[in-house]
């Protein structure tokens, strides 16, 4: 058990070396040098875990374990250019690190001064000078604030997450707000659900406040299930503390004294991560029965997913957190009248408690300074497919579309044109090149067509069909759908069979417009959000890329990726005669013809019965001979 | 080997007792001890509980992550989310069902590997990701299959 005293003492002596670390700078007077070491999942499997460790032993080989501290930190965001580890005092910014590079670095840089070049993410300035990571294309347009601190701090260290202001914002509203107050101050700020439908969050406070019953509790849907979504498990695995703290306050503002983190059992370091984190809080006395001495009542325990998408949503979370199948519940009642076991529960999403304790400190009218009208604050993007930088970033709201592809995210690679951005995941919808200038926000992406969603922003080229990505996240749907209700169950499994024939080039014209009526009766007549959002990639690519459907109805695909549409053809002009594909192909379909390339050897042919359309043979032609 | 599996999960059952809403949790330790879910722990569960089996059954059918049978030695878990797939996941998860000749979701016949195809494991920045018994292999290729396969037949 620590005092209040106590935790002020932690936090006042380290404020300033943890400060150091975010300005990315050395600050005067402080002699302490350190390598920060990505420890999220990415650069895990990048074995950052023996980088870190190679780093102790070679530092303590040379005696400087004492003088130099390696920490292993949260995600940095930049994933693509993983494994990532930053050293101090310099803030040189080192990426791609392989763990037999640390005996380089530990010479030629910590020792000798000088970074090792090689290493350095590349980003020069006019003057020929490397940027600082701050002002990179990558980072220069973020707003880092629920990711404040991670790749900062060690997120397995109680204290670091104190030196950050930590758990002032517990204190802060429970000596000098009332319940009430804190609920005010939510509402002001603006803040909507950040894990996808945006429901004002203040608002969500004051009814489970108002519900009736001495029993509340706070849960946390922690179940990121949306595909190409890794914010939640970025700040779980990387600042912990962070939703701790704020499902304290909302334990406080609602009348809870019971809090329940519901993680998808995919997510094992984001689980540890926690786990010691409860631990390290209840043992400091910030969890348990008298926080900090001052007289409240709160603590948590986790509760796992088992993989069901479905279980992302409230109630059919809440069932499964009760041990059951995750189906949904009718609604209402709402989980704030009637939730966990009954009771009265407030359930918000890992993001949404990432700006908690930062709105109670800073004030809503300093949350509400960024955004536009009606979407306040930062949102936390997870971009991946085509893009050069993918990764995590996190910006205000209202940033366009163009931002994010082109300056944050380096624009499409291999010179391949941006076609759709898709937001939302299997919920959302695709935003076509003709509006990549719409700037980011909860109402302009529902006016579009598409929604923010959780946050995944996934990025298409030229080479991507859209009629199969709408089938892709349709046969996702249909395979994650509960099966409780009908419109779902029997509605999404016929639209699939209706994009399949599509995909085939079985579908006429009039099937396209009976699917649309079909996805309309989907979205108004099912259950939950699965079955109701379920439509939206079919809607959308309709909407957008209607021509791309048209010409599946006339047999072809024009991006060359449905496979029944797709011939492979070798080119005889540019056929060598090499047998390198005939070699690969996995079965047997290409062989010798009569005709001899101009070098005497035979030219080689598909057998189009045969093929299977897999492209291994377009991989390896080193002539580029074989065409779709 | 068993029976210190049994005397684990006896003692699980134990610390369960007493916890509202405990069905689901006491599978999920069942499976970490045993791999999969026999029958025989499913009846176990179900009658410390008393629950119906029926009930027991329909958790452990509704969600992916429960097996009911026994798994290969090594389970190879291709991520067909939307960041992977849209990066060519599935035609490395089709290499391996052809080389493999088992479809995801089985096991070979000599007990050996496991083909799955898994949800999004948010790794998306190191898109296409799989997994071989919980280790992530990012920026796979189809070559990659081939690599992967050496290794964990030399093993």
């Amino acid at each position: 058990m620590k005092t209040i005293q106590q935790l002020h003492e932690i936090r006042e002596s380290l404020a300033a070396k943890i400060a150091e670390r975010k300005e990315g700078a050395a600050t005067a007077g402080l002699p302490n040098r350190y390598v920060l070491v990505c420890g999220g999942t990415g650069c895990t499997s990048g074995n950052s875990k023996i980088i870190h460790d190679n780093l102790v032993s070679e530092l303590k080989e040379r005696g400087l374990d004492k003088e130099v501290q390696v920490i292993m930190t949260g995600c940095f965001g930049l994933c693509s250019k993983g494994p990532i580890a930053v050293v101090y005092p310099d803030g040189a910014f080192y990426t791609h690190v392989k763990p037999e590079d640390v005996k380089e670095i530990v010479e030629q840089h910590i020792v000798g001064g000088t970074p090792v070049e090689r290493l350095l993410h590349a980003e020069k300035d006019i003057h020929g000078q490397l940027k600082s990571i701050n002002d990179t294309d990558f980072y220069r347009s973020q707003r880092r604030v629920v990711l404040r601190n991670c790749g900062v701090i060690d997120p397995e260290n109680i204290d670091e997450y104190l030196a950050t202001d930590g758990y002032a914002a517990y204190e802060k509203a429970v000596t000098t707000m009332t319940p009430q107050q804190v609920i005010d101050e939510v509402k002001k700020s603006g803040l909507r659900g950040r894990g996808g439908a945006g429901f004002s969050t203040g608002m969500k406070w004051q009814f489970t406040h108002d519900a009736q019953g001495a029993v509340k509790y706070v849960a946390c849907n922690a179940d990121e299930g949306d595909p190409g979504a890794f914010m939640d498990r970025s700040l779980l695995e990387g600042d912990p503390h962070a939703v701790i703290e704020a499902m304290m306050i909302a334990g406080y503002a609602v009348g809870a004294e019971h809090g329940v983190i519901y993680v998808r059992a995919e997510y094992p370091i984001a689980v540890h991560r926690l786990e010691v984190a409860i631990a390290q809080a209840r043992e400091y006395g910030i969890l348990g029965d008298n926080i900090m001495g001052l007289g409240h009542k709160f603590d948590l325990e986790l509760r796992l997913g088992a993989g069901a998408f479905v279980c992302g949503e409230e109630t059919a979370l809440l069932n499964s957190a009760e041990g059951k199948r995750g189906e949904p519940r009718q609604r209402p009642p709402f989980p704030a009248i009637k939730g966990l076991f009954g009771k009265p529960t407030l359930i918000n999403n890992v993001e949404t408690y990432g700006n908690i304790a930062q709105i109670i400190l800073n004030g809503a009218d300093w949350f509400a300074s960024v955004g536009t009208e009606k979407s306040k604050g930062t949102k936390v993007f997870a971009l991946g497919g085509k893009l050069e930088n993918v990764g995590l970033v996190e910006i205000p709201m209202g940033t366009p579309l163009r931002t994010i592809v082109e300056d944050i995210g380096g624009g499409c690679p291999n010179g391949k044109k941006f076609k759709a951005a898709q937001t939302g995941g299997p919920s959302g919808g695709c935003i076509p090149a003709s509006l990549i200038d719409t700037p980011i926000d909860y109402d302009n992406l529902m006016a579009i067509g598409s929604m923010m969603g959780s946050g995944g922003l996934i990025v298409m080229d030229e080479d991507n069909c859209m009629v199969d990505i709408a089938k892709f996240f349709l046969e996702f749907t249909v395979d994650e759908s509960c099966g409780k209700c009908t419109p779902c169950r029997i509605g999404n499994k016929r639209l699939l069979e209706m994009l399949d024939k599509v995909t085939k080039g079985e579908a006429t014209l009039e099937d396209l417009d009976k699917m649309e009526e079909l996805c309309y009766y989907i979205k108004d007549n099912s259950l939950c959000g699965l079955g109701q959002t379920a439509p939206n990639p079919v809607l959308s690519t309709l909407r957008y890329f209607r021509d791309e459907y048209e010409a599946h109805c006339n047999g072809k695909c024009p991006a060359g990726v449905c496979k029944a549409l797709v011939s492979f053809k070798v080119e005889k002009d540019k056929c060598i005669g090499c047998t390198l594909c005939a070699r690969n192909c996995p079965v047997g379909a290409i062989s010798a013809t009569e005709e001899k390339a101009s070098n005497g050897r035979p030219v080689h042919a598909i057998d189009p019965k045969k093929c299977i359309k897999c492209g291994v043979c377009i991989s390896k032609c080193p002539k580029g001979a074989i065409s779709k | 080997m068993t029976d210190e599996k049994d005397k684990q999960f006896a003692e699980v059952l134990e610390s369960l007792k007493d916890v509202p809403g405990p069905v689901m949790m006491a599978m999920q330790k069942a499976q970490d001890i045993y791999g999969y879910l026999p029958l025989q722990v499913q009846l176990q569960i179900a009658d410390y509980f008393g629950v119906p089996l029926a009930t027991v059954y329909g958790i452990a059918t509704f969600y992916s992550q429960f097996r009911l049978e026994q798994p290969g030695q090594i389970k190879i878990a291709v991520c067909l989310g939307t960041a992977c797939y849209v990066k060519g996941s599935g035609n490395v998860i089709d290499k391996f069902s052809r080389i493999l000749g088992v479809e995801a979701g089985h096991t070979t016949a000599d007990g050996r590997f496991t083909l799955e195809a898994t949800r999004c494991i948010g790794c998306c920045g190191l898109a296409p990701v799989l997994t071989v018994n919980g280790e992530v292999y990012g920026k796979v290729t189809e070559d990659s299959v081939d690599e992967i396969l050496a290794k964990y037949n030399q093993a």
